[in-house]
C-alpha cells in the first residue's frame, strides 16, 4: 500500500489520488504486521498490495519473483518493483522515455505497453518484437509518447500476467484537461492462491473445473427440452467464464473486496475514474449504485460524453468516466459477468465509511443468439416468425446437411434469423457445426466444436447479463470518437473466424493455434485500410486485441466517428467489424486477450510491409 | 485371425462402427466441406459467390496464400444483407482477396532485423510451445470402490491417465477387481481382474479420440490384446469408451461402456453407468460363450468435496449374458447379482 507518495492529498484543484492510497490501509497493516511475515514462515520477499508510482522520461522497473496474500490466501506472484500490481506509469504526451527493465525471474520475461502507439520492436512481445528479456538481463525500451489516456502494461510471457506483472498507465494531455477535479485509478483484476500453470492444466484437463454455477436439478430455470438441447449440443449455457470466483479474488488496484479500499471525494467535486480491466481472465459489470457515470473515453481514446448506470468491460479494455457523486459513501462495484464475485471500493466523502455492497445477482444463462442462431431479444430487428422457413420442418431439420445459404445467406430468403421462443428445439441437435459455411482457409478439425450458423453484429449488445437490465447501460453503438477521424474507406475486406472446443479448450483464429501458424501471419501494406470483420463461432465473449494500431469499430457511427480502441469484445456467436489503417509498419501481436486463450493458441501475427516503411510516409 | 472369430466378427463390427458414427457425427460436415454446396439446391446463392471471379493475383516467390483468399466467402454475407450488418450499410462491396503485393515485402520477420534471426528464431520456439503446443496430462481414478454383494465382497480399481497435446495423447488406463480376503464364498481373496492398457490417443474430431496400442491381462492369466478404440463425449453429454480387443489367441472380444453425470447439485453428482461386454468367440477359459457376455450397470451418487475427491454411494447390477450366462447356471453359479457400492472418484 502506497500512501504518502502521491502529492499532498488535499488543495490541488487536480490531484491525482493512487486509488489505494486512503484505504483501510490502516487496518490492513495492522492485520500484517501483528505477526511479522517471517514468523509466519512466509517468504522475506513478501509483495506490496497495491502500487506507487513512476514517472519522468527516465523509469527503472525490476520484475521479482514474490508471495502476495489475498484474504488470508498467499499465492505466488510475479511483482514488479516489489508490488501487485506493479506501478503506475505516469506519463505525459509529446516527452521521450526510456525504460530500463530488470528481469529478476528465473525465466524469460517482457513488459507490453497496452495501447501504445510505438515502433514495434519495443512492443514488448517475446517472439515477435523482441526476443524477451532473459533472467538476469535488462532491456531498454526507448519511445517517444504520442498520445494520452488510460492504459496499461503487463507481462507477454508465459503466464506471468496472472501473477501480478502488470501495472496502470496514465499519459496526461499536452493540453490542461478540465473536465475532471480529481483523478483516480480503478485497476480490476484477479488474485488466485493456484499457480497460473495449474489453473491451465486444470482447464485442458477439463470437467468445468471452476464452474460451480452450472445448471442442476435444483439450479437454473430452463425448461427440459431447453436443457435437451444444449446437451445435444454437447454444449453448456452456463459456461461463461472459464475461471471463476471458485478460485479467483477479485481485486480493485490489488486489493480484494473486504480490504476497505477507499477513493475519497469532496461533495461537488468531479471525480474521473480510469477504469483498466487488467485481469486475465474476467469481465466486469462496472457500476455505482445511485451514482451515473459519465463515459469520456474508450481504450484511452476520447469518445463523445455518454451517461449511463452500468457497463461492461471487456478485459484489456479501459474505460474512464465521470462521476459526480452526492455526499456519502457509495459501492464501486466490479461485479464478475458471471456473477460469481466482485470487486470493492468505496467512493466515499468521509474517510473509514465503507459502503455497503448490494449483493451478487442471479447467475447469467447464455441464449440462442449466444449460439449464433440469430436474434432473439429484437434487439436487431431480425427476428423472424417460424412460418418464415417455409416447408422447413424444424423439429426435424438438421443443420449439417441443410443449405446453408437458406438459413444465413437468405440471398432470396426473407430476414435471416428464427423465432426461437418458443419453437420446439428437440430436433435441433448437433447441428451447429456446419462447416461449409466456413471460408476455405478456416481450418475445420479437432479445435472446432462450433460454428455459428448465422452470427449477427451485436454492437449494440451491452454484454451478458445487462440486457435486461431496466438502466442505462453502454453499449459499443453509444460510442463516438469525440475527434473526427479522416474519412477514408477501406479498400480490402478480410474475414476472421474466431474458433474452439470447449471441451479440449483449444483457441484459435481460423481454427489454426498460434503455434501452427507462425510463420503465416496476417498481412497488411503499409497504410492499407482494411475492414476486418470477427466472426465469433464459440460460445464465449472473446476481447480482440491489436497491438500498436487504433482500429475503428464499425458500430454505426458513421465513417468519421468511428470510436477508436485496441481492443473489441466479440460477443458469443456473433461478429464485430472494424477498419484499421495499417500505419504503424513491423510485425504486431493480434489475439484474444483472455490469457489462457492465448496460452492455448488463440493469436496470431500481424505484419505491416515494407519494413521498414517507406521514408516519405514515415 | 481364427475362423471362429472370422464368423462372429459381423456381430461386434457393426456394434463399433456405431460408436465410431456416434463419434463422427459433428464431423460428417467436415467432408462435405469441398462439395456440400453443389449438391444442395438451397446454395445457389453461395454458388454463386464461389463462382465469381476471384480477384487475387498469385504472388511470385509464395507459396499460395491460400489463407488470405477470401474471396467469394467474405463477400458472401452482402448477400444476405443482414439488417445490422453495417459493413453492408456503410460500404458498398469490398474485395477481400489478397494484400496488396506491397504487403508481402521485406522481411517475413521484422525482429530479425533488428535482434539477429538466430535470437528471434529461438524466441520464436518458445512461443509457440507457449501459445498452443501445452503438453499438459492427469490421472484419474474413475472408480475405487467396494462392491458389497450377498455372499462375495469384492474391490474394483477403474484408472486412467494420459499426458500429451491437443491431438496426440499417451494414455493409460487400469482396470480390474477381486475378492476381499476370507470372504464368505471361501475362494480366499485376491484379485482375480486385472489389465492394463497403453494407448496412443487421437483426436478425430471435436469431441473423440481415437485410440489404438496394447491391452496386458496380468489376471486371470496373462494374456496380451490389440485394443482400437474411441473414446469421448457423445451427444446429450455421455461420456463413451468403445474398443475392440484382440488376443495373442486371435481372439476379438469388444467393450462399450457410457456415463453420464447428472447434476443434482453443483457438487452432488448422480452417474448412472453401463458398460456391455461382447465376445466374437467362445472363451472356454474365462467361462465365456460368444455374443454378448455380460453387462454391468450402476448408478452412483458422488459429492465433490473438491472436483478432485469425490466420495459416492450406489448400487450396481451385474449380469452374464447369453451363453456365458448359461455356462455360468451350469456351473452352479448365478448368473446376475446386486451390489452395494462404496468408493471414491479421485484425480489429480
Amino acid at each position: 500500500m502506497i500512501c504518502k507518495e502521491s502529492p499532498s492529498p488535499v488543495v490541488s484543484r487536480r490531484k491525482f489520488l493512487l486509488g489505494s492510497a486512503m484505504a483501510g490501509s490502516a487496518g490492513l497493516a495492522a492485520g500484517g504486521l501483528a505477526v511479522p511475515a517471517w514468523a509466519r514462515g512466509e517468504s522475506l520477499t513478501h509483495a506490496r498490495q497495491g502500487f506507487g508510482e513512476v514517472s519522468g522520461d527516465r523509469i527503472a522497473l525490476t520484475i521479482e519473483r514474490h508471495h502476495v496474500t489475498v484474504g488470508g490466501h498467499k499465492g505466488h506472484a510475479v511483482a514488479v518493483n516489489g508490488s501487485v500490481p506493479g506501478p503506475l506509469l505516469r506519463l505525459r504526451e509529446g516527452q521521450d522515455l526510456r525504460i530500463d527493465v530488470t528481469n529478476r525471474l528465473d525465466e524469460d520475461s517482457s513488459i507490453h505497453w497496452h495501447g501504445l502507439l510505438l515502433p514495434f520492436q519495443f512492443d514488448g512481445v517475446p517472439g515477435v518484437s523482441f526476443p524477451g528479456i532473459k533472467p538476469g538481463e535488462t532491456f531498454t525500451y526507448e519511445f517517444p509518447i504520442r498520445q494520452s489516456g488510460t492504459y496499461w502494461w503487463h507481462s507477454h510471457s508465459g503466464l506471468q500476467e496472472q501473477a501480478g506483472h502488470y501495472g496502470p498507465i496514465v499519459i496526461e494531455s499536452a493540453t490542461p484537461d478540465p473536465r475532471y477535479d480529481r483523478d483516480y485509478v480503478v485497476l480490476l483484476s484477479e488474485f488466485s492462491a493456484m499457480h497460473p500453470h495449474e489453473i491451465a492444466r486444470k482447464l485442458k484437463v477439463g470437467e468445468h473445473y471452476f464452474n460451480y454455477q452450472m445448471q442442476t436439478a435444483t439450479d437454473g430455470d430452463m425448461p427440459a427440452d431447453e436443457r435437451l438441447m444444449w446437451g445435444g449440443m454437447r454444449m453448456n449455457p452456463r459456461d461463461i467464464s472459464d475461471v471463476t470466483g471458485s478460485t479467483y479474488t477479485f481485486l480493485v488496484n490489488g486489493h480484494g473486496p473486504m480490504d476497505g479500499l477507499e477513493y475519497l471525494f469532496t461533495p461537488g467535486e468531479r471525480v474521473r475514474l480510469r477504469v483498466i480491466n487488467g485481469s486475465a481472465m474476467t469481465f466486469f459489470n462496472v457500476r455505482i449504485p445511485g451514482v451515473p457515470m459519465t463515459v469520456i473515453a474508450a481504450d484511452g481514446m476520447d469518445v463523445a460524453p455518454v451517461e449511463v448506470d452500468e457497463f461492461q468491460i471487456g478485459v484489456a479494455e479501459t474505460y474512464d468516466v465521470i462521476v459526480a457523486p452526492p455526499a456519502g459513501s457509495h459501492a464501486l462495484v466490479a461485479e464478475a459477468m458471471d456473477r460469481s464475485g466482485m470487486g470493492l471500493a468505496s467512493l466515499t466523502s468521509s474517510a473509514g465509511t465503507r459502503a455497503a455492497p448490494p449483493p451478487l445477482r442471479e447467475p447469467v444463462t447464455l441464449t440462442m443468439a449466444d449460439m449464433g442462431m440469430g436474434a432473439m431479444d429484437g434487439g436487431h430487428g431480425g427476428a423472424m416468425k417460424q412460418d418464415a422457413h417455409g416447408g422447413m420442418n424444424h423439429a426435424g431439420m438438421d443443420h449439417a446437411s441443410m443449405g446453408h445459404g437458406a438459413m444465413s445467406r437468405g440471398a432470396s430468403a426473407s430476414t435471416p434469423a428464427m423465432n426461437h421462443g418458443s419453437t420446439d428445439h428437440g430436433g435441433m441437435d448437433h447441428s451447429m457445426r456446419d462447416t461449409s459455411s466456413l471460408p476455405r482457409d478456416v481450418k475445420v478439425g479437432p479445435g472446432l466444436d462450433m460454428v455459428a450458423p448465422m452470427p449477427m453484429d451485436r454492437m449494440d449488445y451491452p454484454g451478458l447479463g445487462l440486457d435486461t437490465v431496466d438502466y442505462r447501460v453502454l453499449r459499443y453503438t453509444d460510442l463516438r470518437a469525440a475527434r473526427a477521424n479522416p474519412h477514408r474507406m477501406p479498400t480490402r475486406q478480410l474475414e476472421i473466424h474466431l474458433t474452439g472446443n470447449m471441451e479440449r479448450y483449444m483457441w484459435s483464429f481460423d481454427g489454426r493455434k498460434f503455434s501452427a501458424v507462425n510463420d503465416d501471419p496476417i498481412r497488411f501494406a503499409y497504410d492499407e485500410r482494411v475492414r476486418v470483420k470477427l466472426v465469433n463461432d464459440t460460445m464465449m465473449a472473446h476481447p480482440i486485441h491489436l497491438h500498436g494500431h487504433f482500429f475503428e469499430l464499425v458500430n454505426g457511427a458513421g465513417m468519421m466517428n468511428q470510436p477508436l480502441k485496441h481492443t473489441v469484445v466479440v460477443q458469443p456467436g456473433s461478429t464485430a467489424t472494424f477498419d484499421v489503417t495499417a500505419n504503424e509498419p513491423g510485425d504486431w501481436a493480434f489475439h484474444c486477450h483472455l490469457l489462457y486463450h492465448m496460452h492455448a493458441g488463440m493469436m496470431q501475427t500481424v505484419t505491416v510491409r515494407p519494413f521498414p516503411a517507406p521514408e516519405d510516409e514515415a | 485371425m481364427s475362423a471362429r472369430t472370422a464368423i462372429a466378427a459381423p456381430v461386434i463390427l457393426p456394434l463399433l462402427l456405431s460408436a465410431a458414427q456416434l463419434a463422427a457425427q459433428g464431423h460428417a460436415a467436415d467432408h462435405g466441406q469441398d462439395n456440400s454446396g453443389h449438391t444442395m439446391p438451397d446454395h445457389s446463392a453461395h454458388q454463386q459467390q464461389e463462382q465469381a471471379p476471384e480477384p487475387d493475383q498469385p504472388m511470385a516467390g509464395h507459396d499460395g496464400h491460400a489463407r488470405m483468399d477470401h474471396s467469394g466467402h467474405a463477400a458472401a454475407p452482402k448477400a444476405g444483407a443482414m439488417p445490422m450488418d453495417h459493413s453492408a450499410h456503410q460500404t458498398g462491396e469490398l474485395p477481400s482477396g489478397s494484400p496488396p503485393p506491397a504487403a508481402f515485402e521485406g522481411p517475413l520477420y521484422a525482429a530479425d532485423a533488428i535482434f539477429g534471426a538466430a535470437t528471434m528464431a529461438q524466441a520464436r520456439e518458445t512461443n509457440r510451445a507457449t501459445h498452443g503446443d501445452m503438453k499438459t496430462g492427469t490421472l484419474m481414478a474413475e472408480r475405487l470402490e467396494a462392491r458389497i454383494a450377498d455372499g462375495h465382497d469384492a474391490f474394483l480399481w477403474d484408472v486412467q491417465g494420459w499426458y500429451g497435446g491437443d491431438i496426440d495423447k499417451f494414455v493409460l488406463k487400469s482396470e480390474g477387481e477381486g475378492a476381499f480376503g476370507g470372504g464368505r464364498g471361501g475362494s480366499g481373496g485376491g484379485v482375480e481382474d486385472a489389465e492394463i492398457q497403453a494407448l496412443w490417443g487421437h483426436a478425430i474430431g471435436p469431441w473423440f479420440d481415437l485410440q489404438a496400442g496394447a491391452r496386458l491381462d496380468l489376471e486371470p492369466e496373462t494374456r496380451s490384446h490389440l485394443v482400437l478404440g474411441v473414446q469421448g463425449l457423445a451427444p446429450y453429454m455421455f461420456h463413451v469408451d468403445a474398443a475392440a480387443f484382440l488376443s495373442d489367441r486371435g481372439d476379438l472380444t469388444a467393450r462399450i461402456e457410457g456415463e453420464y453425470d447428472y447434476k443434482l447439485t453443483q457438487r452432488l453428482i448422480l452417474q448412472p453407468r453401463a458398460e456391455l461386454e461382447l465376445a466374437a468367440q467362445d472363451l472356454p477359459e474365462r467361462e465365456s460363450g460368444s455374443g454378448l457376455t455380460k453387462l454391468e450397470t450402476g448408478l452412483r451418487l458422488r459429492y465433490e468435496l473438491a472436483r478432485e475427491f469425490a466420495p459416492y454411494v450406489g448400487v450396481g447390477y451385474e449380469a452374464k449374458l447369453g451363453e456365458t450366462a448359461d455356462l455360468a447356471r451350469a456351473a452352479g453359479e448365478d448368473p446376475d447379482g446386486l451390489a452395494l457400492l462404496l468408493g471414491l472418484r479421485a484425480w489429480f
